[in-house]
């Protein structure tokens, strides 16, 4: 699992009052980066998809910031927004779950942390998901493994690509097996798109841990990631301290990943949507499979 | 908050302890004595069960991708006159043989060698039987670097395409992703004091609580009953164990099991199975699908 820190950019763009000084959002014009801390007008921040333009970090943006990025506009049509899942093993820890659930969801105004539906992408008409990481982690939750596999059958019923934005850390905890089984039920449904010859393009963001990495974000036809994103099944943290090993420098980044031939491409969040667009106009060509006039609509 | 009874699914979330307190002390304590017997040192091991259990094996060895795992044992045999095809986690009882096998905990090596024994089987039409007893995924960097999560992903999915029956049971510990890539079977069987978890309860707690400490508390919390999961409907049976658990008779516990893996097997073979209808399974495994997802934008 990876940090269950949330950075902060969902709350800049959606004028809440800023999670941690409680600013009002109207005096949040700037935009500082969490890596190197330079800070820019939040107008510069957005043109720029929250990619630091002093040190190139990547930070973390939230499943609707994503789909506006990738999406052509107003071209996005939400699937299964009212699917939520349910506290199954009436689970607490140092809060019951259903209580942290509650919040996260009025918090976000989403059911999980995974958002779908049909959009255009450079005029070529794909299925969508993308996760938030600031909605408990991006972690797998029945529901969240529920719209994912909805939207993959979606794809393949509708004839179109399937494109999925990760970023989690993995499995959810407070929902136990059913979390872990959440990585069949995925791999299932990514093989009805497969029977229908329908590719799934899977983007790795950062972090991408665990039980999602292990699972369907493994398994994309192509494997994009953008540039030092954590990707890795366990956390560098619980490896240093199980193993006492010395942990190489760029480990567990998308170009270790790329580096070992894991990973397809690594590709600056600025350049993304066109190379998304790239691979779509020869995956989804008209008179290929995946043509672009599917009749089902 | 009650003992989580035997029969118990779905627990409402009223019966949370008052204040949403965490599990009580005696719950908790009773869910760790339960993970001692499934790792008791004495326990038998898949190489024990599968001696007492199946005639004639030979085991095989490798990925045939340049590596051979210890921590995975494969190889031919037959139950009950039936040649099967097996996979088995496999634990170290001396100090030396728990080195050479990591403590059971495979690295990429040893799913790929799982695959490959997959792929056996189906083109050799033997049925599979799988032995789950797992800690959890090694958490070291080597297993990083040989892309341990896609190695898991491409197991899950091999499993999902295995074209002849599939019986499984967890005999000791299934813990996280690398139990569930030999878990996905047909028949799904758990001996009495085993247990399948989305992380150890070590893991969880530190999640959770941030505190490993509090690894007690997480494994009541996370319900690790056996019999859990067949209310869940994500096993089919729970195997008994001889009085006080198989560490204390490993013939008995054999003498148990044997019965129900030719039961399932011949079951399976008399019904026929098939790749879809195990995807299918694993497909709604959570009850949150419904049967005809609404194909539209």
């Amino acid at each position: 699992m990876g940090p269950l820190v949330a950075q902060p950019v969902e709350a800049a763009l959606t004028g809440r009052p800023h999670p941690i000084t409680g600013a009002p959002a109207a005096a949040r014009t700037a935009w500082t980066c969490p890596a190197c801390a330079a800070a820019q007008p939040l107008a510069v921040a957005r043109e720029q998809l929250f990619v630091c333009p002093t040190c190139a970090h990547h930070a973390r943006i939230g499943a609707r910031q994503r789909i506006e990025h990738l999406a052509d506009p107003d071209s996005f049509a939400e699937w299964d927004a009212d699917l939520a899942g349910r506290d199954r093993l009436a689970f607490v820890d140092t809060r019951p779950y259903a209580e942290r659930l509650a919040e996260a969801q009025a918090r976000h105004r989403m059911p999980d942390a995974l958002l779908s539906g049909a959009a255009a992408i450079g005029g070529h008409r794909v299925g969508l998901a993308a996760f938030d990481f600031s909605f408990m982690g991006g972690s797998l939750s029945a529901a969240v493994g529920e719209r994912l596999a909805r939207a993959a059958e979606r794809c393949a019923t509708l004839r179109t690509p399937f494109v999925c934005v990760t970023t989690s850390g993995g499995a959810r905890m407070q929902e136990g097996v059913f979390s872990l089984l959440q990585m069949a039920k995925s791999v299932a449904a990514l093989h009805t798109l497969a029977d229908a010859h329908m590719p799934f393009i899977s983007i790795l963001a950062d972090p991408t841990m665990g039980g999602s990495i292990a699972s369907f974000a493994a398994l994309g036809d192509v494997i994009v990631a953008e540039p030092r994103a954590t990707i890795g099944f366990t956390g560098a943290r619980v490896i240093a301290q199980v193993t006492h090993e010395r942990l190489p420098a760029d480990f567990q980044t998308s170009e270790f990943h790329h580096a070992r031939g894991l990973i397809d491409m690594v590709v600056d969040r600025r350049q993304l949507k066109g190379r998304v667009i790239g691979l779509l106009r020869v995956l989804a060509a008209p008179g290929g499979r995946a043509g672009t006039d599917a009749s089902a609509a | 908050m009650t003992a989580v009874s035997a029969e118990s699914g779905d627990r409402a979330a009223s019966e949370h302890a008052p204040g949403g307190a965490s599990p009580l002390e005696a719950d908790a304590e009773r869910a760790w004595a339960r993970i001692e017997l499934s790792r008791h040192p004495d326990r038998p091991y898949a190489l024990d069960l599968i001696g007492r259990c199946l005639e004639d094996f030979t085991e095989l060895h490798g990925d045939r991708q340049g590596g051979d795992d210890p921590a995975v044992v494969i190889g031919l045999a037959r139950l009950h006159a039936r040649p099967v095809a097996v996979v088995a986690n496999q634990k170290g009882r001396s100090l030396e043989e728990r080195g050479r096998r990591n403590f059971g905990m495979a690295h990429p090596e040893g799913y790929r060698k799982a695959q490959r024994l997959l792929r056996l089987a189906g083109r050799l039409q033997l049925p599979v039987l799988s032995f789950i007893d797992i800690p959890g995924a090694y958490p070291g960097v080597a297993a990083e670097e040989r892309g341990q999560a896609w190695a898991i992903a491409q197991t899950i999915e091999a499993q999902l395409t295995l074209p002849t029956p599939y019986v499984a049971v967890v005999i000791g510990e299934g813990g996280s992703g690398g139990a569930l890539a030999t878990f996905l079977a047909d028949a799904v069987l758990v001996m009495e004091h085993a247990f399948l978890t989305v992380a150890s309860p070590e893991t969880a707690a530190a999640i959770l609580y941030r505190d490993a400490g509090r690894k007690r508390h997480a494994a009541a919390a996370l319900r690790l009953e056996a019999q859990n999961l067949v209310g869940w409907g994500i096993a089919d049976e729970v195997v008994p164990e001889p009085r006080g658990g198989a560490h204390r008779d490993w013939d008995g516990a054999a003498r148990l099991l044997r019965p129900r893996l030719v039961h399932h097997l011949e079951r399976l073979i008399a019904q026929g199975v098939d790749a879809a209808r195990r995807r299918e399974r694993y497909r709604r495994i959570d009850g949150l699908a419904t049967p005809e997802p609404d194909a539209g934008g």
